[in-house]
């Protein structure tokens, strides 16, 4: 067992199997580099609102630091069923429907595990973030993407779904807004996979970590919230991206009860709870809309900017309605998403994660984080343009 | 406030193409709505934001508190546009509470404050007290921190 050759060969097969995230691998070229502009980073720039960090140090103060109960405190519970119900229109029971996780990554993970078994095929659409992949393949389930394409602001149509779906088919899972697209739904687009899930008896699992951040006054929906969908739906959300609490790993999943009962048996033996501390931030977070309102409005007019200077630049890109990406197409250029990215980092020192990272399908894109500070969007701008004007000049 | 005037109010030197594409507007309507802005005076003026502590200025800064008899005929706005027209005052305020009005001040030295003070302000009629608090610090004005900025702590790449 000396060698580590051999000791690949302990690692369970599946694991061996599943590539390391195209993120990763970026990060690494990118670490260490110096006055590099990053356009690569997936959490918000804002600090945690200070009446939200307050009320973590203050819960510190008077000693809040044993377990709470598994689901996570009741007060957070019923603040968030509060929550859900007047944004979503979806009412759940704080005592048997919400689980409080760490993160929504962790939510994900028991949603997964809790409903598929060895074979069982889960459907999501791509490009996607990178965690959907390998958490369907922890669970020896089989991974079916569903390409979707800028030609229809890389939504999801029931006819992309009929044509993947097999007897074997459990699950699909949402993203929308989605990173790294930014796209959303209508409520008819919604309501269409809605009869698609309930034609072949799928469960729903709705990851909505980017709902608070749309655009252009998009109406907030959910999956859940359509007709014969709240029994078959899992709503997963969090405080990382609308609250800009991504340290805090604060995350939350509704369900009906006897789904959450399979939830709460994972989580109840692999992490007991959520973080105290955390729970009391998010307890203080929900008290406000302003947080979120503000960040919103920062956010939208950096989408404004950065999807008009793409335009500028020649670079097609699909408007984005939510989250706070941008994805461009860059393969006008003749270079692949990587060889792209890494031009753009050595000739103009800017850092953009490849669309390749997010699946085949995100090859020949780009995606550009609008989480960084308008004076820093504004140089990455300049530059990126001025290395597509050299590219496009022989 | 709209969404230019908040723009502008962050950066006033913004130029009209940026605005235009944070807006999603056009150069030529921002332009014009600028140029409306400041004919009608709700843009009074662009100013640099300077963090004066940085600098060495011989200058002392006092916020005078000022109780004053309201007259008959003007209320308070008589005396307090006098008072405006000093160009020791930066900025002057009318508050409810305990005093009537907020005078923001700056002198070479303690002595011209004082100076300031016993000769030009407790002499105007109508003045009945006043009292001087010396500013020490500025730690955050016009909703900036004066203090060096902060590090983006947020590791350079994450999905």
């Amino acid at each position: 067992m000396s060698d580590s050759k051999s000791l690949r060969n302990y690692v369970a097969p599946h694991l061996r199997d599943i590539p390391r995230s195209g993120i990763r691998d970026f990060f690494e070229i990118v670490s260490g580099r110096k006055g590099i502009i990053s356009l690569g980073i997936g959490e918000p720039d804002f600090m945690t609102p200070w009446h939200i960090r307050e009320a973590a140090i203050y819960s510190l103060d008077r000693g809040a630091t044993t377990y709470t109960s598994n689901r996570g405190l009741l007060s957070l519970r019923k603040a968030i069923a509060r929550y859900i119900e007047e944004e979503f229109q979806v009412a759940y029971r704080p005592d048997d429907e919400i689980l409080i996780t760490v993160g929504v990554s962790e939510a994900l993970d028991l949603a997964i595990r809790a409903l598929v078994s060895p074979g069982d095929e889960v459907m999501y659409h791509e490009p996607c973030y990178v965690s959907y992949n390998p958490v369907i393949r922890f669970a020896h389930a089989v991974p079916v993407a569903v390409t979707t394409r800028p030609e229809n602001g890389f939504a999801l149509t029931r006819e992309m779904l009929e044509a993947q779906v097999t007897p074997r088919t459990r699950v699909l899972i949402l993203n929308f807004p989605t990173n790294p697209t930014g796209a959303i739904l209508t409520q008819a687009q919604r309501e269409d996979i809605a009869r698609f899930a309930v034609a072949h008896d799928l469960v729903v699992i709705t990851d909505e970590i980017y709902s608070e951040l749309t655009y252009d006054g998009a109406e907030r929906g959910t999956i859940a919230a359509c007709p014969g969908m709240r029994d078959r739906t899992i709503l997963l959300h969090g405080f990382s991206k609308g609250w800009a609490m991504t340290g805090f790993r604060m995350g939350y999943a509704c369900a009906p009860a006897e789904l959450s009962e399979a939830m709460m048996k994972i989580h109840q033996y692999t992490m007991l709870c959520a973080p105290t501390l955390s729970q009391e931030a998010a307890l203080e977070a929900l008290k406000t809309r302003d947080d979120t309102t503000h960040m919103r409005q920062a956010y939208e007019k950096r989408r404004n900017f950065i999807w008009s200077s793409l335009e500028e630049m020649g670079l097609a890109c699909q408007r984005p309605q939510g989250a706070f990406y941008a994805f461009p197409k860059i393969d006008r250029c003749g270079l692949s998403s990587k060889e792209f990215a890494l031009k753009l980092l050595d000739e103009e020192q800017v850092a953009c994660v490849p669309g390749s990272a997010f699946g085949e399908c995100g090859e020949g894109f780009l995606r550009c984080s609008y989480a960084t500070e308008m004076d820093a969007i504004k140089e990455a701008m300049t530059r990126l343009a001025r290395m597509v004007k050299r590219l496009s000049t022989p | 406030m709209d969404d230019l005037l908040k723009l502008l109010q962050l950066n006033a030197r913004e130029t009209p193409a940026n605005l235009a594409r944070m807006l999603n507007s056009s150069e030529t309507e921002v332009a014009s709505r600028i140029a409306a802005y400041e004919q009608n005076g709700v843009i009074r003026g662009y100013q640099a934001l300077i963090n004066k502590d940085q600098l060495d200025l011989d200058l002392v800064h006092a916020v005078i508190e000022i109780k004053i008899t309201p007259e008959r005929e003007g209320g308070f706005n008589r005396l307090a546009e006098r008072l405006s027209k000093f160009s020791e005052v930066e900025s002057l305020y009318l508050m409810s509470g305990t005093y009537d009005l907020l005078a923001f001040v700056a002198e070479r030295n303690l002595k011209e404050v004082a100076l300031f003070v016993s000769e030009k302000l407790a002499t105007c009629e109508g003045i009945v007290s006043t009292a001087t608090h010396f500013m020490l610090k500025t730690y955050k004005e016009h909703g900036v921190l004066m203090e060096e900025r902060e590090q983006d702590e947020r590791l350079q790449v994450t999905p």
